[in-house]
């Protein structure tokens, strides 16, 4: 059990700014994903977190008390990277064990096995590394720091090297480890589906700043800026620019007017948002329709991601199922006017859709 | 021309190979129509990559034959077979310019400089690099580089097939789509024979009219997206394709009816009829298909709510049924059900697949 908080933390590396002041109190007991681009600082983040590096400024505390400056050897932190890490001339089991080695724990045996197998490598303890997969690898490397028992994890994109069915398998191992909520777990992802399946907590990082963190789910229906919905969305956010004609009825740029009374706010000009998923091509009642040419249409082998160019920019649908489209055919698409997410000049959130439904069938 | 490829084969790197085992591709007969679109796909060590440098002439099968046309080609080297090739990282000159890169491979078979430009221009266009053309390529960033790999592999037009390694490896994930599109345009336009290696699903289905699916040294599929999808022809494939892969449960077949753990379902006439002479059974239904109620229906099973997760576009549940682990994906409309409560789900439907030894009974 861990509390850890960062306190007004930067971070320079000469005249390179990689974070600006950021403040956090990471929940405890519970797993934090560190969402955002190649650069957005995640990496940044988690070394000062780790204590591998030193901020140029600011405070990290654990449990109340500062330990900036406190080296990594010093603290009680297990740490998995990209890269598969494991001591090559020991064996799986010497591999997993070394950590328990280092405290002098009793029944190492019985504690190895019981990692191993939860880990699903307890065939292969008497193997070298050399030996295994690239899966199997960071297996044993993902036991090796469960292992340190320490009541901080730290995981800098631990799947990124592996087959993405693997990715999956271990993915959902992982999610089910940390929800027994023995230690704080940070990890970092560039893919949004990650965060959502892992589930926990988000902390949505850009360009070296902290954008936005609360529970993943809410971050992901609420998020409080157009920045924080277009790194939260995969495929990407649908969006266009609109601006006021009368009442509540707006005009999309070069395209058709929607009446939206959940804009409250007393703007003239806006950014709207709409997530693939809630587009359609069979049409409701109340649906806002438009026209647009397939560009492509992505199968990912449970959805079909359809990328389409209309007026209103690039747009892409998502379809739940494998679907075929021609290239070039033409569609009407639609969605529900209420789906809609409305972000102010400085993009910021004014209303986000309340109730969520699916749009492909 | 583009070409038909025949192949009919097996390899190992083994000397003397024994088992199974011993081989990096079993025993295959396999064909690929001039013109289409194929991708290999499976994990690492399915053999897709031996399969493509037989292809390619980079590999020669220990047993078999590789036909192109009709033709043996199996003692030709890669240049006698007329085959261009992108790999995973670009395979350019860096001194040269854009125009000069993509030149290089019409250059080399001393085509008419007035086609050669004519033909430069033709691809830069579809590749969107117009602009690029008399820039040098050591300036260029990793995307734009793998861009004019790809065009020197789409240049030549009289090539008999296009073989690709994994040749969006490096690409930003962000850029792939379009590079996707510009392969699928590409094929479309050029109606050439396109072979094309990945363990992306994504990828694979995306691009290819008919994606091989490969495993243990095996090709267990051939067939559309949809194919693999709604009709995988091995549990592998149910499994590998979709995210999460389709669910097995193990039953019994007797008279009518199917046996999975305590309960019994019914089977219809049309699957009495599919089913005869088998025993042991695999049920196979993907997530999406699963149909979940609060109450008992009709030839429902009771099922257990194990796990709960709102993915933002949906909603996986995780079930315990008759012993075994079921997934639904459910719309977000759906009725939530709690962790723990119990719900009745219907298995037997026109997307059920059924599998023994591993394979559809069809």
């Amino acid at each position: 059990m861990s509390y850890l908080q960062l306190s007004e933390v930067t971070k320079s590396v000469g005249a390179d700014v990689h974070l600006y002041p950021m403040s956090l109190n990471l929940e405890p007991n519970a797993v934090t994903i560190l969402l955002g681009a190649t650069q957005a600082g995640k990496t940044s983040v988690m070394r000062l977190m780790a204590g591998l590096d030193m901020p140029s400024s600011g405070d990290i505390l654990v449990d109340g008390h500062s330990v900036t400056g406190v080296p990594v050897r010093e603290r009680n932190v297990a740490m998995v990277y990209q890269q598969f890490i494991n001591y090559p001339s020991l064996t799986v089991f010497d591999n997993i064990a070394s950590p328990l080695k280092l405290r002098h724990e009793s029944q190492i045996e019985q504690q190895v096995h019981q990692l191993a197998k939860r880990l699903h490598i307890e065939a292969f303890l008497n193997r070298f590394p050399s030996e295994l997969s690239g899966g199997q690898q960071q297996r044993v490397a993902l036991a090796r720091a469960l292992a340190k028992n320490a009541p901080l994890v730290f995981l800098d994109e631990p799947l990124v090297n592996l087959d993405y069915k693997l990715r999956e398998e271990l993915r959902d191992e992982l999610a089910l480890l940390f929800a027994t909520g023995q230690s704080t777990v940070v990890y970092a992802t560039t893919e949004p589906a990650e965060a959502l399946l892992l589930g926990g907590y988000t902390a949505v990082l850009k360009d070296g700043r902290l954008l936005q963190y609360g529970p993943t789910l809410e971050v992901f229906r609420r998020p409080n800026s157009l920045d924080v919905a277009l790194a939260f969305s995969d495929p990407p956010l649908n969006v266009v620019s609109a601006h006021l004609q009368h009442d509540a009825t707006w005009q999309l740029n070069h395209g058709p007017s929607v009446v939206l009374p959940q804009i409250k706010a007393s703007n003239s000009h806006v950014t709207l948002g709409v997530r693939a998923a809630a587009l359609r091509i069979e049409e409701k009642s109340g649906d806002m329709a438009i026209s647009g040419q397939v560009q492509l249409a992505e199968i990912s082998g449970t959805d079909t991601f359809v990328h389409f160019h209309c007026a209103l920019g690039e747009w892409v649908m998502q379809k739940t199922g494998v679907h075929f489209f021609e290239l070039g055919s033409q569609f009407n698409f639609y969605f529900d006017p209420s789906e809609i997410y409305v972000f102010d000049p400085e993009g910021k959130l004014v209303a986000a859709p309340q109730s969520f439904t699916n749009g492909g069938t | 021309m583009a070409s038909r490829i025949d192949l009919n084969l097996s390899h190992s790197y083994l000397a003397n190979p024994q088992q199974d085992s011993d081989y990096a591709l079993l025993p295959l007969n396999m064909s690929f129509r001039a013109g289409g679109a194929y991708a290999l796909l499976g994990p690492s060590g399915c053999g897709k990559t031996t399969m493509l440098n037989i292809m390619s002439g980079l590999v020669r099968p220990s047993h078999g034959r590789v036909m192109f046309d009709g033709v043996d080609v199996t003692d030709q080297s890669p240049q006698a077979r007329n085959i261009a090739q992108v790999f995973q990282f670009p395979v350019i000159y860096d001194t040269m310019t854009v125009a000069e890169n993509l030149a290089f491979p019409l250059r080399n078979r001393r085509i008419p400089e007035s086609d050669i430009r004519k033909r430069v221009g033709q691809i830069a266009e579809m590749l969107e690099m117009s602009g690029q053309l008399n820039q040098r390529a050591s300036g260029l960033t990793a995307d734009a580089k793998q861009k004019i790999s790809l065009g020197r592999g789409l240049v030549r037009s009289d090539v008999s097939a296009i073989l690709f390694d994994e040749p969006l490896t490096v690409i930003d994930p962000h850029l792939k789509w379009q590079l996707r599109r510009k392969l699928k345009q590409v094929h479309q336009e050029l109606k050439l024979t396109l072979i094309y290696v990945t363990h992306d699903q994504v990828e694979a289905l995306t691009f290819a009219q008919e994606v091989v699916v490969m495993t243990r040294g095996k090709a267990v599929q051939i067939g559309s997206a949809e194919d693999l999808f709604e009709k995988p022809a091995h549990t592998f494939v149910g499994h590998f394709i979709g995210s999460p892969g389709m669910n097995f449960l193990q039953g019994q077949i007797s008279d009518q009816n199917l046996t999975l753990g305590q309960s019994k379902l019914h089977l219809n006439s049309e699957q009495v009829n599919r089913l005869r002479g088998h025993s042991q059974i695999k049920v196979g239904i993907r997530p999406e298909y699963v149909d979940v109620h609060a109450q008992a229906i009709d030839n429902s099973l009771p099922a257990q709510v194990e796990r709960v997760q709102d993915l933002g576009t949906s909603v996986l549940m995780t079930m315990q049924c008759a012993g075994q682990v079921v997934k639904a994906r459910l719309p977000l409309n759906f009725q939530r059900f709690e962790v723990g409560s119990n719900v009745h789900i219907q298995l037997l439907g026109k997307h059920t697949c059924f599998y023994h030894d591993e394979e559809l009974v069809v």
